[in-house]
């Protein structure tokens, strides 16, 4: 391809930082190139160097050796000329939170040295493409989430660039939020704008022209999604069985050497064989589907002997209280909410939300980026009052609970929250000790944590050093080392790369089988398949509670028979929150 | 609980040595404040730069301005020739003072007539012009004692005769760098617990923590602790510095000083976790430490005396718990103060400590959602 | 360079200034507090010093002297009966000074003989023992004299100081405190608000998106400097003119000398700022060594309060590297004394190649770049 047809070329490019005394090979020996009017996918583990690399196009960064040309001119010599051509949005858009939604974009506007009668007209077209236009005067900072990422790309957008760049658009915003960023990105690309963004969600990727896989500093492939998993045909199946749960049938696939991959689904148990078909047990039936991406994904970049060691050795925990995992032959109500309530001043974060969770199952709440999830999360935790209702997390309120009730619980927030300059031992030894853990018994803890996690060749590194993998295997790890008979993780696959969340709901399944009862918020929807029970938040009010099954059915009409999982959240929420606008 | 507590102190320890910036925060700027403190500030004034413009030929204003020339204070920069040479030289700051001597000095003196010695001097520090004009004066004295006993002007009907307790070579460093054992005891403790709430509001650890089985008593005692162990080292190895390198005497009771400090780093961990409970982020937390240290540090008596205050800003005073700790420290090093002659001192400090460990623990308990 | 970008920055740092509460303590709060802790609470021009005094035998020539010193407006003397109780109120810190008359006071004077006055002062204040000390000298004196002229004899001492005070007659430790803590805040907005600002933007990551854009480094550099240095400027002059009404320092010099040489010192502090923030890019660190390398030395190393000439040589030369240094020399000089030009331009020369020096390498530094 020549140079001068490609928005972004990368010849030979190597990049490496100094870490301590160390320098680290961010980026070996890449190259690649984008077809003009596409939208291509970046996508790898965590640490793999996809930041690096947008930044490196953005000209943000200058390789060690290589070329990067952009739009047919070397950044080098012409850097500052091609920033006008080129959108950039940062992992952590860098709006100005002081600022209000209008001076933000004014702000850009003037950088990008757009003249103000056609700013203006531009930024009416972009607030409306970003529905942004009734938050105009309010200041970024007490925008949601999804929110900041559209008006980081409407700024973005501000002189409608020939290439953009956005580094992972769609993090930590829920699928309402995503929905419409992706259909901005893919109006743009009918425009002719090349789009290059990272991702850590499959179904994005799948949405791609491309899709480049990076590991580890290096350029795995560069192909299109059928491309890609076009090799994998006859190696994916649909498995459902009648008789078992979908969590039981996972984990028995999962346990078979021929099986590489198993995945829950809202039809049933997606497979991924090793080598074509395998023989299908008693009661099972083995549908052949079509490969899709995760599938590559799982097969390109899984370590085959890790993945060994996790089968020899099924996710085993200890149960609470060292007793033997029993399910309860009648459930018994491990959390009992009823008609609770918070109000910040005059702003209700939660109205009247009311559900039992009975012991052994996976619960989870899902919604909107402020719908209540985190606040009702909190509230349970004991670490905000309630305003109205009631609220018992095995038997008592956390709120006014006594040590060793507290005892009963593990938390993982939102952000992993670890002590970042202590080493992962650190981290470990002094969880165990707040949570009054003596000698033998917090010495084997320990060692259980690090072996069952995979924690040992990490033990004396810094947490802030980690990736955000590992983090969160730290972070869980350090919730369950009194091993709690109750689990509340908020957005604990937030970020995360899909194999680390592969691996993180493997453990969740276990443990919940062991008896251990689980609340947890996600954005992911395809996870939310692997609960046993769901409630949906919207705007502090509970819109719907259920199995996956019958969340789904809700949604159910002449038009969409099988709606999926996103379907239904999408479907929900927007119809309850038209219904409070007409109210209002 | 005191194996919870016991991790918490050790997590505190480990959260601070770990980090190479929070290293250096303790070690690096208290070194360069001991140093700098010790030896830049200082009230005494040595080398004095002075210009004569002296249209006397006799000898008493030889002897005279011999006299000034031996002095140490003291330092000759320019010999005048008129009096419009004296403004430019002042104004410029070449010489803080002019000693003027009129032509009949040496006449008068002989005739047993009063003569005067013209000082001109630079005002712009009032301090320094007070200070060099009680040099001057002391310079003269000696000169118009020996000059009366040799000339038989007869004697004065009275002298005074001047000593100074604890401190007889008036030593302005004797004053400054115990005082710097409180001022940095100060800076430290409040620096390691004024951020240490804020630092795991931000990182979501606090969350972390009221989730455990810790009590908040615990994990406030687990914060107060490292601030107490921290500036209770930094004041000893401080207090050895000043008695080893900056030869200040150390003559009072040593339990009587660590009695002391001991109140006063209750106090000043009551406050830094006070601002710590109040602060949302490190950033207001670091801002909350500098709005109280200026005001605790200038109006404690470290530099300029508290009697020179206004009546008002004087009891304003009474609440700062480095005011008592100074009079603690100074008593102790230079006046061999022991327990007993400092309960004045104890008692308030003790009071304060109080009030702000009471006050801190409130605002922990009402400030954590 | 463009006008329209520049602008764009410079109107948007205006607006997070106005909206970060953080900003307005360091620019506005802090300066005021510090001016009226300054002009009002620090002094060190000692009055009423409280003095023990005792009298053994109280005789005319006793009173004589004691009441020269209940006249002096330095002292407050108070009458204790025994010297053991004076030196206990000494020990005590009720008293700084005892003035003791023996017993054989009188009869040593009118026998023509030279009687001793027992003068023992707390010397662990050495500034505040020497002022005091100079206090009585200066009580005694008068002491003589009057004795003298009541005699009609004439008087005893052959030198007589006759000592002119220039700039500041009447020593007002006010008037010399006030006008050197300008440099103080003018050091806090331009290199510690600056630093912290600058880091910020880091640490928020709109320094990131703010280099992605067209900008070029001399506006991002361009669009902080000018804020501050307005914010600067307007916090010397609330300073100046609390200074001269409300303190009554005297400006005797030219308002607008005193504004460009302002404008000077600024550059270089806010130069110093930029710098810091470049080293470091996150706020805490980047407060830490603004502190450190900047406020601290305005405060010590200036001669604001200590005077630089009596500090040991090697410390004297370290002040050379301080711009405050310069900047107090000047407004001592413009506030009291007046435009003297030979110091005015010198100091000026001094701080306008500092502002150079900083401000180039900070540009030289700059990179629109992340690594």
């Amino acid at each position: 391809m020549a140079a001068a047809d490609t928005p972004l070329l990368f010849r030979a490019v190597s990049k490496s930082f100094a870490r301590g005394s160390q320098r680290v090979q961010a980026l070996d020996q890449i190259d690649l190139g984008l077809v003009p009017g596409t939208i291509t996918a970046l996508v790898g583990p965590d640490g793999a160097g996809k930041t690096t690399l947008l930044r490196l196009a953005a000209g943000l960064l200058r390789p060690d050796g290589g070329v990067v040309t952009v739009l047919g001119a070397d950044l080098g010599s012409q850097g500052h000329s091609l920033q006008q051509e080129i959108g950039y949005m940062p992992q952590r858009f860098g709006l100005y939170e002081d600022l209000t939604v209008q001076e933000n974009l004014d702000l850009y506007a003037n950088l990008q040295e757009i003249r103000p009668e056609d700013a203006s007209t531009r930024q009416q077209d972009l607030l409306k493409l970003t529905a942004l236009g009734p938050f105009r005067t309010r200041r970024a900072g007490a925008l949601s989430g999804g929110m900041k990422q559209k008006l980081g790309l409407a700024c973005a957008l501000l002189r409608a660039p020939r290439l953009l760049l956005l580094d992972e658009p769609t993090v930590g915003v829920d699928p309402i939020a995503r929905r419409e960023l992706w259909q901005i990105v893919q109006g743009l690309r009918d425009k002719g704008v090349t789009i290059f963004l990272s991702t850590a969600y499959f179904d994005e990727a799948e949405r791609c022209d491309e899709i480049i896989l990076l590991h580890q500093g290096k350029l795995l492939k560069k192909d299109t999604p059928k491309a890609l998993s076009a090799p994998l045909q006859g190696r994916c199946y649909l498995v459902t069985d009648e008789f078992r749960s979908k969590r039981q049938l996972r984990e028995a696939l999962q346990a078979r050497p021929e099986v590489q991959d198993a995945r829950i689904l809202a039809e049933g148990v997606r497979v991924l064989c090793r080598s074509g078909a395998a023989a299908a047990a008693e009661g099972e039936r083995w549908q052949a589907v079509e490969p899709a991406f995760a599938d590559a994904f799982v097969d390109l970049l899984s370590d085959p002997q890790e993945n060994e060691a996790y089968h020899a050795e099924p996710p085993n925990q200890t149960p609470a209280d060292g007793r033997p995992a029993s399910r309860a032959e009648t459930p018994e109500t491990v959390v009992d909410v009823h008609d609770l309530g918070k109000f910040f001043g005059s702003f209700a974060a939660v109205k009247g939300t009311s559900f039992q969770v009975q012991k052994g199952q996976i619960f989870g709440l899902l919604g909107a980026n402020g719908a209540g999830k985190t606040t009702t999360f909190r509230m349970l935790c004991g670490l905000l009052p309630a305003s109205s209702g009631s609220l018992r997390v095995a038997g008592v309120d956390m709120r006014r609970a006594s040590s060793q009730a507290r005892a009963r619980i593990g938390y993982v927030s939102q952000k992993f929250s670890l002590y970042g300059n202590l080493s992962c031992a650190q981290n470990l030894a002094f969880f165990s000790a707040a949570y009054g853990l003596r000698s033998s018994r917090r010495r084997q803890r320990i060692d259980w944590a690090q072996q069952e996690f995979q924690l040992h060749d990490y033990a004396n590194v810094n947490v802030d050093e980690l990736p955000l993998g590992i983090k969160q295997r730290l972070a869980l790890a350090c919730a369950l080392l009194h091993s709690p008979p109750i689990l509340f993780l908020d957005e604990p696959t937030s970020g995360v790369d899909p194999l680390a969340r592969r691996e993180f709901w493997q453990r969740i399944t276990g443990l919940a089988e062991a008896g251990v009862t689980v609340l947890i918020t996600t954005h992911f929807m395809e996870e939310a398949e692997y609960c046993d029970r769901l409630i949906l938040m919207s705007l502090g009010e509970v819109l719907a509670q259920g199995s996956p099954e019958e969340i789904r059915s809700q949604a159910r009409d002449a038009e969409h028979p099988s709606p999926s999982m996103e379907d239904a959240f999408i479907r929900l929420i927007e119809a309850h929150e038209s219904q409070i606008r007409r109210a209002s | 609980m005191l194996a919870r507590i016991w991790a918490l102190v050790i997590k505190e320890f480990l959260a601070i040595l770990r980090d190479k910036k929070s290293r250096l925060v303790l070690i690096g700027p208290p070194l360069i404040q001991l140093l700098v403190f010790g030896y830049a500030a200082t009230f005494d004034l040595n080398h004095i730069p002075y210009a004569v413009y002296n249209q006397d030929t006799g000898s008493a204003s030889r002897e005279l301005l011999g006299d000034f020339q031996g002095s140490h204070a003291f330092r000759q920069v320019a010999v005048l020739h008129s009096t419009g040479q004296i403004a430019p030289l002042i104004e410029q700051g070449k010489a803080l003072l002019v000693l003027q001597i009129g032509p009949n000095f040496t006449a008068d003196l002989l005739r047993h007539q009063q003569a005067p010695l013209q000082v001109i001097i630079d005002g712009r520090n009032s301090n320094t012009a007070t200070l060099a004009l009680n040099y001057v004066n002391s310079v003269l004295l000696s000169f118009d004692n020996r000059w009366a006993a040799a000339q038989q002007w007869g004697r004065p009907p009275a002298q005074l005769v001047v000593r100074a307790w604890f401190n007889p070579n008036l030593l302005s460093r004797w004053f400054i760098v115990p005082g710097i054992v409180a001022l940095l005891t100060l800076v430290v403790t409040l620096l390691v617990t004024g951020l240490s709430v804020a630092r795991e509001r931000e990182q979501g650890t606090f969350d972390q923590l009221l989730v455990t089985p810790l009590t908040p008593g615990e994990i406030l005692l687990g914060k107060a602790l490292p601030g107490i162990i921290i500036g209770a080292l930094e004041a000893a190895f401080i207090s050895l510095v000043a008695v080893f390198w900056f030869q200040v005497p150390l003559l009072g009771s040593i339990p009587a000083l660590a009695l002391g400090l001991l109140l006063f780093l209750l106090a000043a961990v009551g406050i830094g976790l006070m601002i710590s409970s109040l602060s949302l982020t490190q950033q207001q937390g670091l801002l909350g430490v500098f709005l109280f240290l200026v005001p605790a540090i200038i109006l404690s008596g470290f530099a300029t005396p508290i009697a020179n205050m206004p009546p008002l800003v004087q009891d304003l005073t009474y609440l700062n718990p480095m005011r008592y700790f100074l009079v603690i420290v100074r008593g102790v090093f230079l006046e061999g103060d022991n327990i007993s002659l400092l309960w004045n001192q104890y008692w308030p400090l003790a009071l304060i400590a109080l009030a702000s460990m009471a006050a801190a623990s409130w605002l922990f308990r009402h400030r954590m959602h | 360079m463009s006008l329209q970008r520049l602008r764009a920055l410079i109107h948007k740092e205006f607006l997070q200034i106005l909206r970060d509460p953080s900003a307005i303590a360091i620019a506005f709060l802090m300066p005021m507090f510090l001016l009226f802790l300054f002009g009002y609470g620090v002094s060190l021009d000692a009055r009423h010093v409280p003095v023990a005094v005792v009298v053994d035998h109280p005789t005319p020539q006793t009173s004589a002297f004691v009441g020269g010193l209940q006249e002096s407006p330095y002292f407050r003397p108070q009458r204790y009966d025994s010297i053991q109780r004076a030196q206990h109120a000494l020990l005590d810190r009720q008293v700084s000074a005892i003035l003791w008359l023996r017993g054989d006071f009188s009869r040593q004077v009118l026998q023509g003989n030279t009687a001793s006055i027992g003068v023992l002062v707390n010397g662990v204040d050495a500034n505040d023992a020497r002022i005091v000390e100079g206090y009585l000298q200066g009580v005694w004196q008068n002491w003589l004299q009057q004795t003298a002229a009541d005699a009609g004899k004439p008087l005893l001492v052959p030198v007589r100081v006759e000592s002119r005070i220039w700039f500041n007659p009447a020593l007002r430790s006010r008037d010399y405190l006030v006008p050197g803590l300008i440099a103080v805040i003018m050091t806090l907005t331009g290199a510690l608000l600056t630093a912290l600002v600058v880091a910020r933007e880091w640490e928020r990551g709109s320094m990131e998106a703010l280099m992605a854009s067209p900008v070029t480094m001399a506006e991002i550099l361009l669009g902080k400097l000018i804020p501050y240095f307005l914010l600067g400027m307007g916090g010397m002059l609330l300073s100046v003119a609390l200074a001269v009404w409300l303190f009554a320092v005297p400006l005797v010099g030219s308002f607008w000398v005193l504004l460009l040489c302002s404008s000077l010192f600024l550059l270089a502090a806010l130069g110093m700022g930029l710098l810091i923030s470049s080293v470091a890019r996150n706020q805490f660190v980047a407060g830490q060594i603004a502190i450190i390398v900047t406020f601290l030395p305005a405060f010590i190393l200036s001669g604001f309060i200590f005077d630089i000439q009596s500090m040991p040589a090697p410390i004297q030369f370290i002040t050379h590297i301080v711009a405050a240094r310069y900047f107090v020399s000047i407004l001592q000089t413009i506030f009291l004394a007046g435009d003297v030009w030979p110091i005015v331009l010198w100091n000026s020369l001094a701080l306008l190649l500092m502002a150079m020096f900083f401000l180039g390498i900070t540009l030289l530094r700059s990179r629109k770049r992340l690594d």
